[in-house]
Formats: C-alpha cells, sequence, structure tokens
C-alpha cells in the first residue's frame, strides 16, 4: 500500500435536492490501493455521493453540490459519466449493465475492443477494421486473472449465475488502463455467501494491483473483512471515518441507526394487553418482485401493532403483499384460527383483512375518479355496502348519497384537505392521498389492518398525521395493526413488537426499546449469520 | 372544484372546442340548406332517422371503454351475431314486432357466446386491445362471407334465386318487421317529416337500462377496472371477468343494434356490410367527448347526434352545390378525420 497522498479527496461536499439536504459536508479521502468500506442506511446518501463523485446528469440537472473532489491533488467537476472514466473511476453497479448476447470477452473489452485493419480501411478509413478476436481473448483472461476468478471467456451473459456477471462487471472496469479508482455498489447483494467470500478475495487482489476501491455493502461483516477504513453516513453526514482494525461490527452498527431519538417518545414500554392470537403465518414465502419472501412465520395477537422492518429489498414489503394475495405467495395464513387461501384478494378482505399498499399511486387510488369512489369502493365489492335497490328491489346501484356522506366522515376524521368528495384523487397532495388510502381501509372495519410504508414520500407534518391516526384506530377501535415500513424511528413510535427482515426472513423480533445497535445488526445480516454458524459448528 | 355558477369560458372548457366547431359547422350547414335547394323538413327527419339507426352502435362502444378495452373496434362480431339473429328471424318468419324482438331474442345468444370468446381473446392481448379487435372484427366478417353462402337458409326471400341456395347480399324486411319501431307512435308533420318516436324510445330504453348497469356494483367495478387494474384487484376484482363483462355486454348492444338499423333501413345487409360500422360509431363516440378510457350517456348523446347530422348533411347541401356526388368520399374523410384526431388527442391515463 502506498504511503504517498490520497488519489481521490472528497471535500466538505453538500447536495440538495429541491430544499432536502441528503449529504451535508463529508469529506474524506481514498489512497492508492485502499479498500473504503462505505456504510449507512437507506436514505443516508450513499448513492447520492456516488452520483455525484460519477458526474451522472442527476446532479447537475437538480443544482449541482457544493464542495470540492480532487483526483490527485486537482480539482475535478464532471459533467458526464465518460468524464469520469477518463479519469479513471469506475463503477460497478447494483444492475447488471451488461448485454445479455455477448459473451464474457465481448462485454469485458466492450467499446474497446482490439481491432485490426482489413483491406477496407484503404478505402473507407478505420471505422472498418475488424475485430482481433484472439486478442481481445487475451486481454479478457488477463483481467479474469487478475480478478483470481473462475470465469469461460466464451460463455454468453444471458446463460451466467449472477455472481459471474458481477465478476465479468468487474474485469470490465479493470481492463480500462486507467482504472485508479473503482466504486463498487452493494456488490453482493445478489450472490450467495461463497460467492461473496470469492469476490472478496478478488477485491483484495485487486487493492493490491494499487486500484483503490470505495465498497458500499449493507453486510457489515463484510465491510469489516475487506475493507481497510470504513466511513458511516448518516443522515447526510459523515459520521466516522475510521479504520476498521479494531472496529466491531456493532459498533458500525450502532453509528448506522444511532440517532438522536430522545425527542420521539417510544410507544413501548406501557405493558399493554393482548387479546387472542389473531394471525398465525407459517412458512410463509412471497415471489415479489425485489422483495422476496423466503421463509416468514409469525403471529399477531388482537389489538396490537407489530411492525416489520429491515432494509429495502430483503423482503418486508412482500409480506402484506403475499397475505393479501397480490403476489404469488405460499405457505399457511390462519386468522382466528381459520385458513386463509393466498392468491386472492377477495377472500383475505372478505376474511377481514385490509391493506394500504406501499405503490400509493399505483395500487391503492383510483386516480381519475372521485375520493368517494377511492373510499367506498372496496366496501362495496367486497361487503356490498353504499348500495340501494331500485325498481322494486330487481336492480342494486350506487348509493351516492351514503357514500357523500361516509367520506365526508373520514375527510373529518383524518382532517383531509379537499373542496368536496367529488374532487379527483389525484388532485390531493401525496399526504392527503394517503389519508384516503387509510379511509378506504378503514371503510371496511378490518380486524386486521396491513400498512406498507405509511410515510413514504409524504411531508414531516403528514407523516405525524398519519402515524396518529394508526395509534388512534388501534386505540379506540382496537384495530390490530401489521405495519410495514423502512423507517426505524417511525416503527419504534408506534409499534408494540419490531420484526427486522433480513434476506426474505425474519432476523429477530425486538421490543421497540431494545437498542438500536441490535436492530442496525439484524438489519446487517449478522444476526442470521451467527446462527447459521452456530449451527454448522 | 371550481365554483359551479356557469359561465361560457368553462361551459367551453368542459364542452370542448372541437364539439363547438363541429356543432357551428352543422348550424351552418343547416343555415345553408335551403339556399341550395335541400328540404329543411326531410334533412331534420333524416337526421333523427339516422341518430335513431346508429345510436346502439355508439352506446355499444361505452361498457369497453369504461373497462379498460378501449374503443370496440370489433363490434361487428355483435353487428354479425344481429345478423345471424335477423336471418333466422326471417326464416322462421316471424313478422311484426314477433320478428324483430324474435331477431333480437334469436341473436342474444349467439352475441353473449360470441362475445366471451371475443372477451377472452382481447383480455389475453392486455394494451393492444383496439389493434386486435379490428382485427379480429375483419377476420369475422371474411368469415361470415363464406358461412352466408354455406349455411343452409331456405326463405324464397332470402337465398338466390338462380340457385336457391346461399344468402343474397341485400335481404329486404318488408314485410317482416320493417319499421316497426319507427312507426310505433310515429309523429308525422306535412308530408316530409316524420319522427321515429318507438325507434328513439327503443333507444332511450336501452341507454337507460346501460345507465342503471353501470350504477350497480358490477359496473363500478368494471368502471374501476378501466380506471386503474391494480385497484381494482387489490379490492378483490377478478378484472379479466369484468372486462369479459364489458366485451359482452358492448357485443350484445352491437347485436341488437343492427337489428334496429335493419328494421328502420329497410335491409339486412350481409358480408362485406358490417366491415365499417365500428369505425362510424367510434367516431360518433369521440366526436361526443370520450377519450379512450373515459365514455358518459353524454358523450354518446351528443356524439350520435353531431356525428349522424354531419354525414346526413355534409353530403346533401355538398352535392346540391357543386352537382357532383362526392358524398361517399366526404363521409370518410370525416368519419375518419375524427377518429384520427380524438386517438391523437387522447388523455393519458394518470398513473
Amino acid at each position: 500500500m502506498g504511503q504517498q497522498g490520497p488519489i481521490l479527496s472528497v471535500e466538505h461536499v453538500s447536495k440538495e435536492f429541491y430544499g432536502n439536504v441528503v449529504l451535508n459536508d463529508v469529506c474524506f479521502e481514498l489512497k492508492a490501493g485502499e479498500i473504503l468500506g462505505l456504510v449507512g442506511e437507506n436514505g443516508a446518501g450513499k448513492t447520492t455521493l456516488m452520483r455525484i463523485l460519477f458526474g451522472m446528469p442527476v446532479i447537475a440537472e437538480t443544482g449541482g453540490y457544493k464542495g470540492r473532489i480532487c483526483l490527485d491533488g486537482q480539482e475535478v467537476r464532471f459533467s458526464s459519466p465518460f468524464d469520469a472514466l477518463d479519469s479513471g473511476i469506475g463503477m460497478v453497479h447494483q444492475e447488471f449493465s451488461l448485454i445479455p448476447g455477448f459473451t464474457t470477452t465481448e462485454n469485458i473489452v466492450l467499446n474497446r475492443e482490439s481491432m485490426r485493419p482489413s483491406i477496407l480501411n484503404d478505402v473507407f478509413g478505420d471505422r472498418m477494421s475488424v475485430l482481433d478476436r484472439p486478442d481481445m481473448r487475451k486481454r479478457a483472461e488477463a483481467a479474469i486473472a487478475k480478478l483470481g476468478v473462475k470465469l469461460d471467456p466464451d460463455l454468453l451473459i444471458s446463460e451466467m449465475p449472477v455472481g459471474h456477471k458481477q465478476f465479468t462487471e468487474i474485469a470490465r472496469e479493470i481492463t480500462r488502463t486507467k482504472t485508479r479508482i473503482l466504486v463498487l455498489d452493494e456488490p453482493t447483494a445478489v450472490l450467495t455467501e461463497s460467492e461473496a467470500e470469492v469476490l472478496l478475495a478478488a477485491l483484495r487482489n485487486i487493492a493490491k494491483l494499487g486500484i483503490a476501491i470505495i465498497f458500499i455493502s449493507h453486510r457489515l461483516r463484510e465491510v469489516v473483512d475487506v475493507a481497510d477504513r470504513v466511513v458511516v453516513l448518516r443522515d447526510g453526514l459523515a459520521i466516522k471515518d475510521l479504520p476498521v482494525a479494531g472496529v466491531s461490527v456493532r459498533d458500525i452498527a450502532s453509528w448506522m441507526v444511532g440517532r438522536t431519538v430522545a425527542a420521539d417518545a417510544v410507544a413501548g414500554g406501557e405493558g399493554r394487553e393482548f387479546g387472542d392470537e389473531l394471525l398465525k403465518v407459517e412458512g410463509l414465502w412471497v415471489d415479489m418482485p425485489g422483495e422476496t419472501v423466503r421463509d416468514v412465520s409469525f403471529s399477531v395477537r388482537k389489538g396490537e401493532i407489530l411492525g416489520f422492518g429491515g432494509l429495502a429489498g430483503q423482503g418486508k414489503l412482500g409480506i402484506p403483499n403475499g397475505i393479501m394475495g397480490l403476489y404469488p405467495a405460499g405457505g399457511s395464513v390462519g386468522l382466528r384460527g381459520k385458513g386463509v387461501p393466498l392468491d386472492s384478494p377477495r377472500a383475505a378482505l372478505e376474511a377481514g383483512m385490509a391493506f394500504v399498499s406501499e405503490d400509493r399511486r399505483g395500487v391503492g387510488l383510483l386516480l381519475d375518479e372521485s375520493l368517494d369512489w377511492n373510499i367506498a369502493f372496496t366496501a362495496m365489492q367486497v361487503q356490498g355496502a353504499y348500495l340501494r335497490p331500485i325498481l322494486g328491489g330487481l336492480f342494486k346501484i350506487r348509493d351516492e348519497a351514503g357514500m357523500r356522506k361516509l367520506t365526508e366522515e373520514y375527510v373529518g376524521a383524518l382532517d383531509i384537505k379537499c373542496t368536496s368528495p367529488k374532487q379527483k384523487a389525484k388532485e390531493l397532495s401525496g399526504g392527503n392521498q394517503q389519508k384516503i388510502c387509510l379511509a378506504k381501509a378503514f371503510a371496511v372495519k378490518p380486524d386486521l389492518l396491513f400498512v406498507s410504508e405509511p410515510t413514504r414520500g409524504i411531508d414531516v407534518g403528514a407523516k405525524k398525521l398519519v402515524l396518529d391516526t394508526l395509534h388512534r384506530y388501534n386505540r379506540e377501535y382496537g384495530t390490530t395493526i401489521v405495519m410495514v415500513s423502512s423507517e426505524l424511528e417511525e416503527l419504534r413510535a408506534i409499534c408494540d413488537r419490531i420484526a427486522i427482515v433480513d434476506e426474505g426472513r425474519i432476523a429477530g423480533i425486538l421490543p421497540p426499546t431494545a437498542e438500536l445497535p441490535e436492530f442496525g445488526l439484524l438489519m446487517s445480516g449478522l444476526a442470521a449469520r451467527n446462527a447459521r454458524e452456530a449451527v454448522n459448528a | 372544484m371550481p365554483k359551479s355558477t356557469p359561465n361560457i369560458k368553462q361551459f367551453v372548457t368542459d364542452f370542448g372546442w372541437p364539439r363547438i366547431i363541429i356543432f357551428f359547422f352543422l348550424a351552418l350547414l343547416f343555415a345553408a340548406a335551403p339556399f341550395v335547394g335541400v328540404r329543411m323538413d326531410a334533412s331534420i327527419s333524416d337526421v333523427f332517422n339516422r341518430f335513431g339507426q346508429n345510436g346502439l352502435f355508439v352506446l355499444a362502444l361505452v361498457p369497453m371503454i369504461q373497462s379498460g378495452c378501449g374503443l370496440n373496434f370489433g363490434l361487428s362480431i355483435g353487428i354479425i351475431a344481429g345478423l345471424i339473429g335477423s336471418t333466422l328471424s326471417v326464416q322462421l318468419g316471424l313478422i311484426g314486432f314477433g320478428g324483430f324482438f324474435g331477431a333480437v331474442a334469436l341473436a342474444l345468444p349467439f352475441a353473449v357466446l360470441f362475445g366471451w370468446v371475443y372477451g377472452k381473446l382481447l383480455n389475453k392481448v392486455k394494451g393492444e386491445e383496439m389493434t386486435i379487435a379490428m382485427y379480429v372484427g375483419f377476420a369475422g366478417v371474411m368469415f361470415m362471407c363464406i358461412m352466408w353462402l354455406v349455411l343452409p337458409y331456405t326463405s324464397p326471400t332470402m337465398v338466390w334465386g338462380y340457385a336457391g341456395k346461399g344468402l343474397r347480399t341485400t335481404i329486404t324486411v318488408e314485410g317482416f318487421y320493417r319499421q316497426v319501431l319507427n312507426e310505433f307512435l310515429a309523429i308525422r308533420i306535412g308530408p316530409n317529416f316524420v319522427f321515429p318516436t318507438g325507434m328513439l324510445l327503443f333507444d332511450g330504453l336501452c341507454a337507460y337500462l346501460l345507465w342503471l348497469f353501470m350504477r350497480t356494483k358490477t359496473g363500478t367495478a368494471m368502471t374501476a377496472v378501466g380506471s386503474n387494474p391494480d385497484y381494482a384487484r387489490a379490492s378483490g376484482i377478478s378484472v379479466d371477468r369484468m372486462r369479459t363483462t364489458s366485451v359482452i355486454i358492448s357485443t350484445v348492444l352491437g347485436a341488437v343494434g343492427i337489428v334496429v338499423f335493419q328494421q328502420s333501413y329497410g335491409f339486412i345487409q350481409l358480408y362485406t356490410a358490417p366491415l365499417a360500422m365500428p369505425f362510424a360509431a367510434v367516431a360518433a363516440i369521440l366526436i361526443g367527448g370520450a377519450s379512450v378510457n373515459k365514455a358518459s350517456m353524454v358523450n354518446v348523446l351528443v356524439g350520435a347526434f353531431l356525428f349522424q347530422g354531419l354525414l346526413t348533411m355534409t353530403p346533401s347541401v355538398i352535392n346540391s352545390a357543386l352537382h357532383t356526388d362526392i358524398s361517399e368520399v366526404v363521409r370518410l374523410i370525416v368519419s375518419n378525420g375524427i377518429i384520427i384526431y380524438a386517438l391523437t388527442r387522447k388523455t393519458k391515463v394518470a398513473k
């Protein structure tokens, strides 16, 4: 490892999106051959920081950033990813940017293929050169050898396991002769554990060649294993920047999640009494794209608020979506001891469950219809409410007056800002739309209410109102609530128990009063891993 | 919602410029008619007649638009079911109201069956319904061109005289159910004006029943499916079933529509006649202000009236003025031009 000056230094970088500060005065340095672990919760600013570093156009479009980024002591300000590539910054994205129908070799040397002149060159110039395949293959093999992994240079990308795709992508970045800094954004997220091990070994090999690496991962164990130094981002602040030696996973976890919580009261300690077991879920799997649930079992008691937390993509959203029949699912779900068939939204609704979807505009609302439709629709369809007979009971048609009354009731109760029950749902603000979604769920008078990301994309004031509403319905009407949220603070504020979901499984269930590091540990996948090791041992 | 005091600006935005322009154009044609020698009372009578004849086709588009299946360019499928019903009715020798309602009753099972199959097909091509519907309509019409020749009809009024088998291209319903609805309670003023009360009442009844249906639980669910299928599914609605239901209703209305058309027009037109009928209906509802995913009874009423008025008046006035027959060309330009106009301005569904 070189002892010379840093090749990259990030100095006082700040960035805000429309007044929302996502990075605040972040500073760190990177030396050649060093591996820097960058960790933080969802929304801590990791991705934004990398976008700035890589010159993504979205940054300039939203007003640029403050502070300086220096390469070898020279300030740089990239206007496009190509500038960043030319300066020697390579990036391996979470999503694979590979061409499926091309081989490993072709992908690795893509757009930098070795060329051989052909007779056409004399007439048409260099554009008519032909590919020098043996040389391309040689270069690809050299890159693969540098990584220290086994990859077939002639295999098509589409036929590879995900792990190999990841290696191909890294190999592509290191074949660029200039590459000095390599950024890996969650490279192990899609890998199995053994593949991840190989990847980490490959990273160490690359670092030995003098390439500096920024390694972003939520698997803290990997960060501790591979990184030389760790930078912890929290709410846009780089709160820790220190060598990894002597730092434990637990420390990092607590730095990651530990924010000032004094202001928010934690609900837990009331010692509430609950009724009988209301919902029992066993061996649930859900095939929801990006939120796969593998094997989840839990039970909810009457009157309880159960929270599901965890990082994005780990499967917490899949749980309510699967139980409510919106995505293919399996396992057994019982409400009050009676089995509820999966894959049928109607059966779930009829059994007395209701769902406020995280996809408010996509699933939660009829944007082009009026508010009274939005609120009364589910109750009308599932329970036959808000219908009145006409022509001597021959037909039943919509009871517009009843729907209006219901809507006015909820507009009052939830303080929904609208001009009339006939206003179109698309005209409301995000927070008020969310309240309409809640009203829709309350209107079916559910025994069990699933609420998914209830505060996503709404402002602080509306957040509090939504949470208060949930709290009130739980306390006043005894509605049992299962709430899924990415915001731990929110869960801690109203839940009686919080389950953390990791890799499609429940990593553990904690009381809201538990220490923050405990939550962080469960989220980072360490607890599960320890358990597995204990089994194997 | 903005305050409800009526003002012209609000009215114009609600009603839409295209409709206002067409309305004034139509008024202009009516004003010009006497000067080129077109009789006013006959023209108005004609407009009512054509409005009544075609009204049900326009109405038939509503359920599928509401359920998100788009404009039913395959309305010919319903028309074919109606043609089967009416030819069967003639074959059985049913006369008068019996002939008309017999034709409707005989057409219904076919309409339901065809609609069901057609609906299943459209569920497989979500997002491309309108294109597929057009081809389904064309293919159905062409298939029936063979069937009309092959089916064992024997009624002498219908089969080719020289061969004794195979249906004629045009079959008169004179002596069967010609004008039964038109003449019912018809109001005559002078020699040239007839108000087809019975037909308009029948159209009105169909419209009222559909209006009621769209207000039932199923109708509400259908509208929700068209508005946001994911929302509907999350509320326990079977999206595919609702869409199929809407296609069946549309097909049934198309079948009833052609029988109404025949009794007024006086002929059963077979073979390629149903080919272009959906386009006129689509043009009418689009003029009426419907979009690809929202349509109301007002759209049907206004659209059918404006479009049929335009179709009646433009050729007669222009022909008389220019002394040449370009009526068919003008009709095609008007109806297809309007379809293009409306489809290019289709409002995006908010997501």
